[in-house]
């Protein structure tokens, strides 16, 4: 059964505080094999003009998919998550992350389609500071497979 | 280390990264992202749902495709908007030599504010694991 476009334009509740830290930036940093030392070197980051070290581009997605998973498991929703893959996923970076962020995850359904036998659901994640602050736009596109 | 605007012409190729992802790899993007889908480590799991063997995260490959942005600018906080399509999985067989994915691209265009737009390919096993990979990138 496609999925209920009356979902189009929910907004779900903020995510708690996610304190951006050294250590996790560098075992992100590791797990992509990026040895760039403006992840770990908190001097060389200051060099560049930043607080402290920056976070990867990607690095994003550990806020993002904790927001996401709100809607993937909604059951009002009703998702089979079982059958759903990550189709597109963007990143709009407002300003890099530093060590030190507490920035607040809060995702939007911005669009759902159902197109060849598949749910389409675009989900958008607004990653801002605790002062409201935008720090990052996350637009994903989560297709499940055969549910339509 | 930084590319400046000025210095760059459309069409400027990327020097090219090839990247490895082995199981181990797996498991250690799976801890440090959070993203612990059974598909990304779980043999049995995979074949289950319908899949060749274990795959690797989506956002592993783009991670690692991204490196080639972040390598060539020296500053990652200059990456001002990434986006791809995920086209194909990586296949991550259970041996020591894992799978390669290779990634080029070139600046396709420059913009306003010293930006450009960098045009990605990434391939593993000579099929494409990415498409429209994308990025904005602000140079000095």
């Amino acid at each position: 059964m496609a999925l209920d476009e009356s979902f189009i334009g929910r907004t779900y509740p903020p995510e708690p505080i996610y304190e951006v830290s050294r250590e996790k930036i560098r075992e992100f940093a590791v797990a992509i094999g990026d040895d760039n030392p403006l992840y770990r070197d908190a001097e060389a980051a200051r060099g560049a003009g930043y607080r402290d070290v920056i976070a990867p581009p990607t690095f994003a997605m550990i806020i993002s998919l904790t927001a996401t998973n709100a809607v993937t498991h909604d059951p009002e929703l009703g998702l089979d998550y079982s059958k759903v893959v990550h189709g597109d996923q963007q990143f709009i970076h407002h300003r890099p992350m530093v060590a030190g962020d507490r920035l607040i995850g809060q995702v939007t359904i911005d669009d759902i389609q159902s197109r060849a036998g598949n749910d389409m659901l675009t989900v958008r994640g607004e990653i801002t500071t605790e002062a409201g602050e935008r720090v990052c736009t996350s637009i994903g596109l989560m297709v499940a497979r055969g549910t339509a | 280390m930084s590319i400046r605007y000025a210095d760059v012409e459309e069409g400027h190729e990327l020097p090219a990264l090839t990247a490895t992802i082995t199981r181990a790899d797996l498991v250690r993007y799976a801890g440090a992202s959070g993203d612990f889908n059974p598909i990304h480590w779980n043999e049995r799991f995979a074949k289950e749902v319908g899949l060749p063997d274990v795959i690797g995260h989506g956002m592993l490959t783009m991670a690692l495709a991204g490196r080639l942005v972040t390598s060539w600018t020296g500053d990652p906080g200059a990456v001002v908007d990434y986006g791809v399509r995920f086209t194909r999985p990586v296949v991550v067989p259970d041996d020591d030599k894992g799978a390669e994915v290779e990634v080029t691209g070139k600046v396709t265009a420059k913009l306003e504010n010293n930006t450009v737009k960098v045009m990605i390919q990434a391939s593993s096993g000579g099929l494409k694991v990415l498409a429209k990979a994308q990025a904005i990138v602000r140079l000095s």
